[in-house]
């Protein structure tokens, strides 16, 4: 007999799921190296909680009513429930914190496109360590993780998702919104059809620049970010002054995982620093989650 | 690096633009089953296919039309240029003559419109505010309202020439679509050295 499973979803056997312990067990080991104590949430959260986080936290995701009539929905991702969690339950310990997790997220998909439903990740979250120095340790307890999962090439993209909207403001610019549209859908023959109607086709180069720290302008918090990090680290940064990530709650650097072996990015990550004050305990915070499927993926294409 | 080429329509422009790069097409041009050019680092396709290839990370770069990336915008591919050639219009048309797909719409309060492009075809008649039932066809288009199935069609035209003899008028432009490079978001930071220097090349002779 065979039986169907939702599109989306699947079953993982001995011989994969070993392998995959082996990348959870390396990261967890990385975790507690750097007293990042781990923390299980439930799965299913109120939709009221995941919106006030995030306004389109909800969006992508499963809905469901409890016996009360209750709107649940499945997390889409564990910063949220995270947030929550310091703001209920560490409403008075003093920062930082440190949390980590190996954890199932779930998205709705687009159809036909091999996209799941259910993510494992594994992730930090450091609350209330401010930046430049707490999105460095991120970025350092990041790129450890990838080492213990045994990858070799990737590499970590740099950039800041306030700076294109300063950029704008600078160069007064008001109706921003279909440009920021543009820039994260990744169209720059759109992004330069708005800029030039805006009169602001000179940010067309900041937008586009990807490089070494030569191109970050001085000032930028970036810099401050990048001579914290250790040589070994900052060998793996990528500057990308257009990378914009698609969540809303992030104020100031992001980051996302790249490996020349595997197509779309490995996960990524950044500053957050007013999702916190959402739940009623105003801290700064970053963090980041690894999709453990795919760095499984890079590590087996990269061994090819 | 992988570049994607579309087979079909603009199969021979993206080839000239490819030696404008330095790549050898000689092999490419003189073989038209062959799919996989591993030595020119190339492998063709269906025009459509490109952004999937690009996605997935098969290809670092490639070659589609507006059209397509427009169809399928929630394709993770970055657009970076405008190559300028293979223009074509994406229009709505009827059978010549009284409108009927507006007579429909008045008598009855929806049209039904053939396409190979749903997505466009349906997001541009509900900005503009009218109910259609979308009919979606693989081959000619321009048969489905001869045939009295249904009462337009959205489709691509570059002269207009195939509407035109099968006695089909453009009622309303919708969009103008010409080719594009698009790159793969991995590809675009960690080949971010090479696909500039392409992009460089192409601005200076397409600009």
């Amino acid at each position: 007999m065979i039986h169907p499973i939702p599109s989306g979803t699947r079953d993982v056997l001995p011989d994969e799921l070993r392998e995959l312990r082996a990348i959870t067990d390396a990261m967890r080991t990385v975790f507690d190296a750097h007293e990042y104590g781990e923390v299980a949430t439930p799965a299913l959260e109120y939709e009221t909680v995941l919106t006030r986080g995030d306004s389109a936290a909800a969006d992508p995701a499963y809905r469901l009513f409890d016996e009360h009539g209750n709107v649940l929905v499945l997390r889409s991702d564990m910063t949220i429930p995270i947030a929550r969690v310091v703001a209920t339950r560490y409403g008075t310990a003093s920062p930082p914190l440190r949390f980590s997790y190996i954890a199932s997220a779930y998205r709705a998909v687009k159809q036909h496109r091999g996209q799941p439903r259910e993510i494992l990740q594994a992730g930090i979250e450091l609350v209330g360590a401010p930046g430049p120095a707490g999105t460095a340790e991120a970025i350092t307890v990041l790129c450890a993780a990838l080492d213990a999962a045994g990858l070799d090439s990737y590499r970590v993209g740099l950039g800041d998702a306030s700076l294109f909207s300063r950029a704008l403001d600078r160069a007064g610019v008001h109706d921003t919104g279909p440009i920021l549209r543009e820039l994260a859908a990744g169209d720059m023959v759109g992004l330069e059809r708005e800029l030039r109607a805006a009169g602001a086709v000179e940010l067309l180069d900041i937008a586009r620049a990807r490089g070494g720290v030569e191109i970050v302008p001085e000032g930028e918090p970036l810099r401050e970010v990048y001579e914290l990090l250790a040589e070994d680290v900052a060998g793996r940064v990528i500057f990308d002054l257009g990378l914009v990530r698609t969540l809303g709650y992030y104020t100031g650097p992001v980051f996302e995982v790249y490996d020349a072996a595997f197509g779309s990015p490995l996960g990524g990550g950044g500053r957050y620093d007013d999702l916190l004050g959402r739940f009623g305990r105003p801290l700064p915070a970053c963090g980041w989650a690894l999709d453990v499927e795919r760095v499984h993926a890079a590590a087996l294409g990269e061994g090819r | 690096m992988r570049i994607a080429v579309p087979r079909g329509a603009l199969f021979k422009e993206a080839l000239d633009v490819l030696d404008g790069l330095g790549i050898d097409t000689a092999e490419v041009r003189s073989n038209d089953r062959k799919l996989l050019f591993e030595e020119a680092g190339l492998i063709t396709m269906r025009p459509s296919d490109v952004p999937t290839y690009v996605e997935s990370g098969a290809a670092d770069i490639g070659i589609t039309g507006k059209d397509v990336l427009a169809e399928h915008p929630e394709r993770n591919v970055y657009e970076l240029l405008d190559l300028g050639f293979g223009r074509c219009r994406m229009v709505f048309a009827t059978v010549e003559g009284e409108d009927v797909a507006t007579e429909a719409l008045r008598r009855l309060g929806i049209m039904r419109i053939a396409t190979k492009y749903p997505n466009i075809a349906a997001s541009y008649f509900e900005s503009t505010g009218r109910q259609v039932e979308i009919v979606e066809v693989k081959g000619s288009v321009e048969l489905a309202p001869l045939t009295g199935m249904v009462h337009g069609i959205v489709d691509l035209t570059a002269t207009g020439t195939t509407l035109r003899e099968n006695g089909l008028v453009v009622r309303e432009e919708i969009s103008v679509a010409t080719a594009r490079l698009i790159a793969n978001p991995v590809s675009y930071r960690v080949k971010a050295a090479e696909i500039d220097a392409v992009l460089e090349k192409l601005r200076a002779t397409h600009a």
